[in-house]
């Protein structure tokens, strides 16, 4: 892999640009979505926004949301957002490394892990392996910033305008980012995520079928071990 | 301020999901990225995200488990014949999925499907 030294403002103008390109309108459409449905569960649109900006996970957001409109209690209430969360902790693991280099981001990592989001995870998969060490961060905080505003205004806009617009607009915008992500995967290039990606994608549902609630931390560890095993029984290296 | 207020239950959760984040860069920073472990990590993230996101399509939850599953999965495969045609071309494939599942949900709104 080539790695290129383009500067600081540089790979933040990059970031930006990268986050422009999808992230930007994948953030919105699914916040717009989160927005309307924290509306119709009965939380203030500052609880909607701290939602956004501070769990910053929509599977867990959506389970805090519901479950509050529901009257669980608080405990069982931020289990569950937890646990829809989860894939933060491999996600970090992977992510994390590629700051090594740079000792600012060494020592901001748990502010840059709390900044961290799927979208954000896959832009930066793609691009930031080929980026210098010092311009990683820069280009980590342009799509993260670009990410992170389209959640704010996704999310006012879902919950101050979710009336105006027809179901059929508003269903269309959660389906994007989910569709997105298919294409995202299909274009991955390292052949054990390649493997891992394709026992995955056919274990979840599966799963999902035996145990709702355990059936994303169960389909990362059953089928990423699958692959694993699977991509070192071939016989050529990756 | 009770334990139920809408803002405790919030803090809790933002506490929630950071458990998992600091527990993984603490994990990432005692990692050898040229080992196994790491491999490993690595094909359980692909593998949950994956796992996720096929769920999330298929058995949807919230306003996507209102729409009919044969409309979700016709627009996913128009996007992916789409996306391979024009060289995995991710913008054209979400494109063509986006627009095609809107056209479907909104000609079964207008009462054509």
């Amino acid at each position: 892999m080539t790695i290129a030294i383009i500067g600081q403002s540089a790979a933040f103008r990059l970031g930006v640009r990268d986050g422009l390109v999808m992230p930007f309108w994948m953030v919105l459409g699914s916040m717009i979505g989160f927005g309307s449905m924290a509306r119709d569960s009965g939380v203030s649109l500052g609880v909607a926004l701290g939602a956004s900006f501070g769990i910053w996970g929509l599977p867990g957001q959506v389970a805090m949301v519901e479950l509050f409109a529901v009257g669980l209690p608080v405990f069982a209430i931020v289990v569950a957002s937890s646990m829809a969360n989860m894939r933060f902790m491999p996600m970090c693991v992977v992510l994390m490394p590629h700051f090594r280099g740079n000792p600012t981001a060494v020592r901001w990592r748990y502010v840059l892990a709390q900044m961290l989001s799927i979208n954000i995870w896959t832009v930066f998969m793609r691009r930031g392996p080929t980026l210098a060490d010092a311009d990683r961060l820069p280009f980590y905080l342009g799509v993260s910033i670009i990410c992170l505003v389209a959640g704010g205004l996704g999310t006012t806009l879902g919950y101050e305008a979710s009336g105006l617009l027809p179901l059929y607009v508003t269903v269309s915008l959660v389906f994007l980012n989910p569709a997105y992500f298919v294409f995202v995967f299909s274009s991955v290039r390292q052949r054990n995520c390649i493997i891992a990606v394709l026992v995955g994608a056919v274990a979840g549902p599966l799963l999902y079928q035996i145990t709702p609630d355990w059936s994303v931390p169960v389909t990362g560890l059953l089928a990423g071990t699958a692959a694993f095993i699977i991509d070192k029984s071939m016989k050529v290296p990756a | 301020m009770s334990l139920s207020d809408p803002w405790v239950v919030l803090l809790a959760c933002i506490g929630g999901t950071f458990v998992w984040r600091a527990l993984g860069v603490a994990v990432a920073s005692r990692i050898d990225i040229s080992g196994n472990v790491f491999q490993w990590f690595n094909c359980v993230a692909y593998a949950m995200l994956a796992g996720l996101i096929t769920r999330v399509l298929l058995i949807p939850s919230g306003t996507l488990a209102e729409t009919p599953d044969i409309d979700r999965i016709a627009a996913m495969t128009g996007g992916l014949i789409i996306y391979f045609f024009y060289n995995r071309n991710i913008f054209i494939g979400t494109g063509t999925a986006f627009v095609l599942f809107l056209c479907l949900t909104a000609a079964r709104h207008f009462g054509i499907l």
